[in-house]
């Protein structure tokens, strides 16, 4: 089963260097643990294109979608076996990243 | 001879959340269990009459679940084949015999509690799944459309389908965690009964404390070790047996010290005693609500309210307030502290209170005694007025506004 985990925040690359740090050494251990499937840092909502390319031609639109004063900075996707493990893997990462994080199972 | 409607009342009672939980172990699915379930009652209710009832009621009902859940599973997926269907039925039969199904109670207890689920419907849950109250009662005793409480049932079952919120009971560290968020349920089911806070319900719900009390004591039968689990116990029994003298004919609350303790119930009382001793001879430190009951446990004790052994129940908030340095702690503790240093003493503990605790109407309502007390009738009027229009409860608001009546125009 797997959950994705989304780093909520308020303001862009925001990120210390002590945070990179601390989500090194999450990192590491998630993998050692044979949670990791997958994670990343995210560009600014500023940074996003939307697509529509359900008619003929392809429209582009400046990004975001959603305009909100939080936005998911970065994510992970654990493998876990259940919501338990996944919520104790989203604490941890939480206090490694120093954010709130959001958990959201996969179909 | 017992008759047919009392045997499926009582099975209702005894075998329902066991039910439940075995099928929806056995079956991985919560919509499964809980209908199969639902149905061979519905089964029973239709045969026992005019059939019978079967020596085993327990079993009977195990076995009828168990096929209607098959028969479910089949007509869904068509997946099943005879062997598994064989294996299935033997591994009802098999559990049955091992008594593991208490532990699945419990199991499932723990999932309906889960923290990942709104409290709401963790209330729904637990009530539904283990308690076996339909989504009719259940709707009722919150006052929302029996639509609107399926649908929260509904989505609690899909979130924990979707998310795999865990079917078993919490180990290490997270279980003191997780026993006291269940506990937390069971307090909220029961107070909602006790003092209920809408202005359309009956002031005291009973189904609702009797609910809590039999899911209570399921809880302590599966975790007899856990003190705050019979602390919480003890709290509900010495609270409700009080309940027939807290209202009185004409539908107003009455107050502790105007009760007629005559008509508090004995039995409720010996058995919440003898719970705290309980909890005192293990030697444990008491917890929050280990604590409330022992308070509870010496208000139970006095045979009128000025027998009340006062500083020891300010000696016990005092213990409540280092593990809950609450602002309703300490209101509650000013309570008894008004009764051994004076109303004066209170008045000035209350008072650093209003800050945080304005909008919570016994807090008014406990201001406005005290006010009263020292003789600042136009305070206490004042303050009987914002605890009036806070109260939700028609028992409380009926005797707060007969003792803001009350109150002379001097001063």
């Amino acid at each position: 089963m797997k959950y994705m985990v989304s780093v909520i925040d308020d303001r862009t690359a925001s990120g210390t260097s002590d945070e990179m740090v601390a989500i090194d050494a999450f990192n590491e251990r998630v993998v050692a643990d044979g949670h990791w499937v997958l994670a990343g840092g995210l560009a600014s909502p500023s940074a996003s294109t939307v697509i529509d390319g359900r008619g003929e031609e392809p429209v582009f639109t400046d990004g975001p979608f959603l305009e909100s004063k939080e936005h998911i900075a970065g994510f992970w996707i654990f493998e876990a076996p259940d919501l338990e493990t996944a919520l104790e893997l989203a604490v941890d990462g939480s206090k490694a990243c120093n954010r709130r994080v959001e958990v959201r199972p996969f179909l | 001879m017992i008759s047919a409607t009392d045997a499926i009342s009582r099975a209702h009672q005894e075998e329902w959340g066991r039910l439940v939980a075995m099928l929806a172990r056995r079956f991985g699915d919560l919509d499964i269990a809980e209908e199969s379930v639902a149905e061979a009652f519905a089964i029973a209710a239709e045969r026992w009459p005019g059939g019978g009832v079967p020596p085993n009621p327990g079993g009977w009902l195990t076995t009828t679940a168990n096929r209607k859940a098959i028969d479910r599973i089949r007509r869904e997926s068509k997946r099943i084949d005879r062997q598994h269907e064989a294996q299935l039925m033997q591994d009802a039969t098999e559990a049955e015999q091992a008594g593991a199904i208490e532990d699945e109670r419990l199991r499932l207890i723990f999932t309906c509690c889960h923290p990942a689920l709104a409290m709401e419907a963790r209330v729904a849950l637990t009530l539904r799944l283990i308690g076996g109250l339909s989504v009719a009662e259940i709707a009722r005793a919150f006052l929302v459309s029996e639509v609107a409480m399926g649908q929260r049932i509904t989505r609690a079952k899909a979130k924990i389908r979707a998310a795999r919120i865990p079917y078993g009971v919490p180990t290490g560290e997270d279980l003191p965690r997780r026993v006291s968020g269940v506990l937390a349920v069971l307090f909220l089911i029961f107070n909602e009964g006790y003092l209920a806070t809408s202005a359309d319900a009956d002031p005291i719900r009973s189904e609702l404390t009797a609910e809590a009390i039999r899911l209570n004591r399921v809880l302590c039968s599966l975790m007899p070790d856990d003190g705050e689990a019979v602390g919480l116990l003890a709290l509900m029994l010495l609270t409700e047996s009080r309940r027939r003298a807290r209202v009185s004919a004409s539908g107003e609350l009455v107050p502790l010290d105007q009760q007629d303790r005559g008509s508090w119930d004995a039995e409720l009382i010996a058995e919440g005693h003898g719970l705290v001793r309980q909890c005192l001879a293990s030697g444990a430190a008491p917890g929050r609500y280990q604590l409330l009951a022992a308070i509870n446990a010496v208000h139970t004790s006095a045979r009128d309210f000025r027998d009340t052994d006062w500083s020891q129940v300010v000696a016990l908030y005092d213990q409540l307030a280092r593990l809950d340095p609450s602002s309703i702690v300490a209101l509650n503790r000013a309570i008894a502290v008004a009764e051994v240093d004076g109303p004066d003493v209170a008045l000035a503990t209350v008072d650093q209170l209003e800050e945080k605790l304005r909008d919570y109407h016994a807090f008014h309502a406990t201001r406005a005694e005290l006010l009263r007390r020292v003789g600042r009738s136009r305070d206490a009027r004042e303050a009987y007025d914002k605890a009036v229009e806070l109260a939700g409860n028609t028992a409380e608001v009926a005797y707060l506004t007969r003792r803001r009546d009350q109150l002379g125009e001097r001063d």
